[in-house]
């Protein structure tokens, strides 16, 4: 859990649900060495690449400036890299999902991962944005202004003192930038988790902020 | 100026869950089987019969129970935006090959 302390998960955790038979012989080809153990590599990375263009397909509106066939070098290469972790990660497969599934997301993480920088490649990310400031109009309603008016100003001052510097330059970046983790982590020189830790460190933060005022946290999402 | 949705959107993504949540990499470890669990629990015609197992990071785990789904995975996945993409992205994918018959 995340500032729970947990590093290491239980070991009911790592426990089998039990592989379908399908996954069963994925994961016989590919260990049974010989000419079955290349045809399996094979076909894991066809499966792969069909994965990652299908992740390119869900986000070619997004990157209108890409041609075609850039789009596809992209799904390759990330077929390519997923191929490597699906391998090298094979004994961490327990079977409490078809085999299918699991190498999917390996696949979708280094699709995703490639677009959204791909995306962002030529665009300048801000930090210590004042975009927080706007936070202040808390819309142009007499309804908007009675709901959020005082919490947005307790955020506002939240961000602007109970943050740390980097706390502050994360939040804001993320959340009100839209700069995605994967970009910012490249940027900064860190890790996926090591940010979205600093994020929801930031947040937990600003809530206690807002409870030292006496302000409930609103409760617009779904428990 | 903002409407009062966005204004509630842009609220719940500064203060996030505020619940225990998976970290990345956990909800990684984990997503190929929560998200077989969340097809089947919604293909289900009784889905608080579809039987569910926590994850053993839970630290709640009657919760998770009671629930029927990861707590911490749900609770993460509406912090993380890059995570909630790829968890969408797979349910899409797994969706798409339980109804073509692909993916074997």
């Amino acid at each position: 859990m995340v500032g729970a302390g947990a590093e290491d998960p239980p070991a009911t955790a790592a426990r089998p649900a039990g592989a379908d038979a399908a996954s069963r012989a994925w994961i016989a080809d590919l260990r049974g060495g010989g000419r079955a153990e290349e045809e399996a590599v094979g076909r894991l990375h066809a499966l792969l690449l069909r994965a990652a263009r299908f992740e390119v397909d869900r986000r070619r509106a997004a990157l209108p400036h890409l041609r075609a066939d850039s789009l596809d070098d992209i799904a390759l290469e990330a077929a390519d890299d997923a191929l490597m972790a699906v391998l090298g990660r094979i004994d961490d497969y327990r079977g409490a999902a078809s085999f299918t599934t699991w190498v999917y997301k390996f696949a979708l993480l280094e699709a995703a991962v490639k677009l959204r920088r791909r995306a962002w490649q030529a665009r300048e990310v801000p930090l210590a944005g004042e975009r927080w400031s706007e936070l202040a109009d808390a819309g142009p309603s007499p309804e908007t202004q009675a709901e959020h008016g005082e919490l947005v100003a307790a955020l506002r001052a939240g961000i602007a003192t109970a943050l740390t510097p980097h706390q502050r330059d994360v939040l804001v970046a993320i959340v009100l930038e839209g700069v995605p983790v994967d970009v910012l982590s490249e940027r900064l020189g860190t890790t996926r988790g090591a940010l979205y830790k600093t994020l929801h460190d930031a947040r937990r933060r600003l809530r206690g902020h807002l409870e030292a005022l006496g302000l409930a946290p609103p409760t617009h999402q779904g428990a | 100026m903002a409407s009062f949705d966005e204004i509630a959107s842009r609220i719940d993504a500064l203060l996030g869950p505020g619940r225990p949540e998976l970290t990345c990499d956990q909800c990684f470890t984990d997503l190929d089987r929560y998200t077989e669990h969340e097809i089947g629990r919604e293909a289900a015609r009784h889905p608080a019969d579809v039987a569910f197992e926590p994850c053993g990071w839970c630290r709640q785990a009657a919760d998770c129970r009671r629930e029927r789904r990861c707590l911490g995975m749900r609770a993460h996945l509406q912090g993380c935006p890059a995570c909630q993409e790829e968890y969408e992205s797979l349910r899409a994918l797994v969706a798409l090959d339980a109804e073509s018959g692909a993916g074997g």
